[in-house]
């Protein structure tokens, strides 16, 4: 991933409406990212995308979500 | 360096709850109206808010906007301004049944009127009974309030700017507001917004805690920017603390976990609260235990390798009593904790959650400030509204749900004042010379230090003070303290250092600025409360205890008036307290108890 791609997303991990959202992201942006395959970077892109709760719901486990990349990524952030 | 300037009517800083709610005041006048922000509008911090929005509809028993005026002086401790808060009071039913035109999905009564809960401080016939006065949507209420301002705006042709960090005001020699310089994130470029009118609705500045339950957007940067520009700061050393978040994150923990019996233990593992509060022990109320925590802490009993942290214990609960009764609980504790409370107690700490003061305003929105013989001048072209306003209608101590009626309330106000202010054709005056030559400097010498301290340090050594001098619980002597420190620190911060000197995307850069801001919230928090020699609401000191002659450690005589935080010099000015409502008799003074 560029820098300037990088960048941005970290902005939109680290500035978000709620601050359980705002650690988690932040946190396995900053320890997990650089391992991820492209598909899996793709995949956190789109969760980082989705509205605060809908990630920490899913996150907390209070939702569940229907796509398998998704779904991955999350298992992945809840043992981080 | 020529700094390329685009014109409109009117620029809003922040499209949280009030921006958002200004912003339709004035592209609906048919202003041509700018609203910048750091984020995409629904992730503002407005999204946090769950409980509800105060007003009187009275849709499902008996209510009137003069027994919620008076719950709101009370929770205020009297500290609230009367004709502000009789205004927001007043408004409120109307602001609420417009944002449900905009398309609000609030919760409905089975005969389809807006349903409503009761909340605490709330109260029918003048403090009789809890009433049900919160109009919410399911838990989401501000996330919903901010998707249906935003298309309102997007319908009303409002411009917006996302990811845009608003960076210095613009002041003329005469002390006129004409505008912000700002910065866009993916490019670096610094540009100036020339209004007729400069609106700020930039939320809170939590940050300043280590312990904070605010998102990290709340930097409080409309506060740095107006303080920058001699804009003194009211009432700021007035916070709202919660008795237990996660520490080291921040992340509340619900108050339903003490009353599923959760217990709260020393170092010691002793039950501490058996000796604060021997009837009601761990539900006791917020303020007593944070008090208790406190000082816990202070004598040295606090946990973890900086002694700085108590343990919330529920391992002697049922598990499948935490799982049913408290979802989510077990989840916060092992992302944010590193513990799961089945188990092992979870560390917690009182934490930061709103902020009462902020830039001194009227409750038509307009920015005003001494000047000459008056206490209350209007800085023409300047209005705010939201959290980093001060009306004052949370006086000490906000009521819970009168948050997001007093974006509602002073978002539509300063927004309709900015309209009637231009109606009369005020045209944009002449920039000054130096327009935006704050902004470039501080950009310069943050890029060109080197050999100091990071922004990452610089900002935990603010947290730290802060949250070590001048939080929920408050010592003279450690307040005294902290106005050294926090004065070192930021003599320190002057020579914050970032290793990343690129243009576009420099979020280092960014975080360096926003730190500047906090810095300035900061100083004006601990000057203020070293300064307030007196318990009230929310600032409650060990040197001003309850006693006979002075309940709770309230002192009227000497300190029923508003601080204002002057920060070229760090002085401190007062200005009376606005006692006399605009139709109703005032409502007097009494002790606040519950």
């Amino acid at each position: 991933m560029l820098r300037e791609d990088f960048e941005k997303l970290r902005w939109r991990c680290v500035r978000r409406g709620l601050l359980e959202v705002d650690i988690s992201l932040t946190r396995f942006l900053d320890e997990q990212f650089e391992g991820l395959t492209d598909e899996e970077q793709l995949a956190f892109v789109e969760l980082a995308d989705m509205e605060d709760y809908d990630v920490w719901h899913l996150i907390s486990g209070q939702a569940e979500c229907t796509d398998p990349r998704i779904s991955s990524i999350v298992a992945m952030l809840r043992k981080s | 360096m020529s700094i390329p300037i685009l014109k409109f009517d009117a620029v809003i800083v922040g499209a949280g709850g009030a921006g958002l709610r200004s912003a339709i005041q004035l592209s609906e006048a048919g202003l041509k109206t700018a609203v910048l922000s750091k984020v995409f509008p629904t992730r503002s911090h407005t999204v946090a808010a769950q409980g509800g929005v105060a007003a009187s509809l009275g849709n499902s028993e008996e209510d009137h906007w003069h027994w919620h005026m008076y719950d709101t002086v009370k929770g205020s401790d009297w500290l609230g301004d009367q004709d502000a808060i009789e205004f927001m009071c007043k408004k409120a039913n109307e602001v609420v049944v417009e944002l449900e035109h905009y398309g609000m999905p609030f919760d409905r009564t089975d005969n389809g009127k807006i349903y409503q809960r009761p909340f605490g401080g709330h109260m029918s016939n003048f403090g009789e009974k809890p009433v049900r006065r919160s109009c919410a949507a399911a838990d989401r209420t501000g996330h919903a309030m901010l998707h249906a301002m935003y298309q309102r705006n997007v319908k009303a042709n409002t411009q917006f700017f996302v990811e845009w960090m608003a960076l210095d005001l613009i002041r003329d020699s005469e002390g006129h507001v004409l505008g912000v310089t700002a910065m866009e994130m993916e490019t670096g470029q610094i540009v100036i917004f020339h209004a007729r009118a400069t609106i700020f609705a930039t939320g809170g500045a939590g940050r300043i805690y280590y312990s904070s339950t605010n998102a990290f957007i709340n930097t409080g940067d409309g506060l740095g920017m107006a303080a920058r520009a001699g804009i003194p700061l009211e009432d700021m050393e007035f916070w709202q603390f919660h008795p237990t978040g996660v520490a080291g994150a921040g992340v509340l923990i619900t108050e339903g976990v003490r009353g599923e019996g959760g217990i709260l233990r020393n170092s010691s593992k002793e039950r501490f609260m058996e000796r604060y509060a021997p009837n009601a022990k761990d539900l006791a109320s917020r303020d007593v235990v944070s008090r208790a925590m406190a000082t816990e802490i202070k004598e040295g009993r606090g946990c973890g390798v900086n002694k700085d942290y108590v343990l919330l214990d529920v391992t002697h609960l049922d598990p499948a009593t935490i799982m049913k009764r408290l979802p989510g609980i077990r989840e916060i504790g092992i992302q944010f904790a590193g513990v799961d409370c089945i188990k092992e107690p979870l560390p917690v700490v009182p934490t930061c959650h709103y902020q009462m003061g902020g830039i001194p305003t009227h409750y038509s929105g307009r920015v005003v400030m001494p000047q000459g013989g008056d206490m209350s001048a209007v800085v023409p072209g300047f209005y705010a509204g939201g959290e980093c306003a001060c009306a004052s209608v949370h006086g000490a101590n906000r009521l819970g749900t009168n948050s997001l009626l007093d974006l509602l309330v002073f978002g539509k106000s300063a927004g309709d004042s900015a309209v009637e202010d231009l109606k009369g054709g005020r045209a944009h005056r002449d920039l000054p010379k130096d327009a935006g030559d704050l902004a470039l400097e501080r950009i310069s010498a943050i890029d060109n230090r080197k050999g100091g301290a990071s922004v990452a340090e610089t900002r935990l050594a603010m947290q730290r003070t802060m949250q070590d001098h001048a939080g929920v619980f408050r010592f003279g002597d450690m307040l005294k303290q902290g106005v050294t420190k926090i004065l070192e620190v930021e003599k320190a911060a002057r020579q914050m250092e970032i290793k990343d000197k690129s243009k576009v995307w420099n979020t280092a850069r960014i975080e360096a600025l926003e730190t500047e801001n906090l810095i300035e919230v900061a100083k004006a928090t601990m000057i203020s409360a070293e300064a307030r020699k007196e318990s009230r609401g929310a600032h409650v000191r060990d040197d001003a205890p309850d006693t006979a002659e002075f309940p709770n450690g309230r002192n009227d005589a000497e300190w029923l008036k508003h601080t204002l935080y002057f920060p070229q010099d760090n002085k401190i000015m007062y200005k009376p307290v606005n006692m006399q409502p605009l139709t109703v008799e005032a409502i007097e003074l009494k002790t606040r108890s519950y």
